[in-house]
């Protein structure tokens, strides 16, 4: 039994293919949601001067690492998009899966710095601090592991030629992620 | 996608992330010298700097319709109107009819 293409995907009454510009408008609800959390984490900390030592707690390298993962994992994604343009399914298939994999790590990396802290007392309940903390990285990880399984779903379209347009979807979200992970790793990782 | 224009435009993407990592880098080594303002650039301007290269080269806004950048800058200016909306109240202690009623935990490095 055969479908019927969405409409979405090639309907263009703006300019840009529906599907598209719906991603867009998906990031622009996301700036809200992540801008209001780092807004108010910003006014609360410049009013709090005791977080400093707080956020002396969390670890460099931790973010570090998984500022280059992500970093790294967001070339991939457009390689894998160029790769979707030019009909490549092979190579965009296994460069949507490098990009996967980069998100496992950043979730594996994540989840051993969070045990630790967690296993010394750093808690969310510990300090406001703490509270946005583990709110911002895991509102932030939620959404790592959203991308990883639309990533998935999409890759073996690709590898039939399927839907290859919705590579270059999944990646304008990817890069949104990472550009988060770009702010949230100087606020709470960098500023002590 | 002609093989030229492909390894020209991998080659192009190659080059964006080499300099986001030297920027992150510099984001991680400026703290080190311990000197505030160069915290605050490098790890704050530079994250704007490395936000933008992400934004204009692989989200490819550099080239997308115009109006989805002032759809996204409005976004951005939204927040900018929480912030400047609610700091008067959030960052100062006092004002007219105003009070703010310190709760037990509220200094040290509790908070």
């Amino acid at each position: 039994m055969s479908f019927p293409q969405p409409i979405a995907t090639n309907r263009s009454a703006t300019g840009i293919p529906t599907g598209k510009l719906a991603v867009w408008w998906v990031i622009g609800s996301e700036i809200v949601i992540f801008g209001g959390l780092l807004v108010s984490y910003i006014m609360l900390r410049l009013f709090h001067s005791g977080w400093d030592a707080e956020a002396a707690h969390t670890n460099t390298w931790f973010g570090a690492i998984n500022t280059f993962v992500l970093l790294t994992s967001s070339l991939f994604v457009v390689l894998a998009h160029q790769a979707a343009e030019a009909g490549e399914e092979k190579k965009a298939f296994r460069l949507i899966w490098l990009t996967i994999g980069g998100g496992a790590i950043f979730l594996i990396n994540k989840a051993i710095e969070w045990s630790g802290e967690i296993s010394h007392g750093l808690v969310m309940t510990k300090s406001v601090f703490w509270s946005f903390y583990y709110t911002a990285c895991g509102l932030h990880a939620l959404h790592v592991i959203a991308g990883m399984v639309i990533m998935a779903i999409i890759s073996f379209d690709v590898l039939k030629k399927q839907h290859m347009n919705r590579v270059e979807l999944i990646g304008i979200y990817w890069h949104f992620v990472d550009i988060v992970w770009i702010f949230l790793f100087p606020m709470l990782y960098i500023a002590k | 996608m002609n093989a030229h224009a492909q390894s020209s435009h991998t080659s192009h993407y190659v080059k964006i992330w080499a300099i986001l990592t030297v920027l992150f880098l510099i984001s991680v080594c400026g703290p080190m010298l311990g000197i505030k303002l160069v915290t605050l650039i490098t790890a704050f301007g530079i994250a704007i700097v490395k936000a933008y290269l992400v934004a204009a080269h692989f989200m490819h806004l550099n080239v997308e319709k115009k109006y989805v950048t002032y759809l996204l800058l409005a976004m951005v200016i939204f927040m900018v109107l929480l912030f400047a909306g609610t700091s008067p109240d959030v960052m100062t202690p006092g004002g007219q009819n105003w009070e703010r009623i310190p709760i037990p935990s509220d200094s040290g490095s509790t908070h």
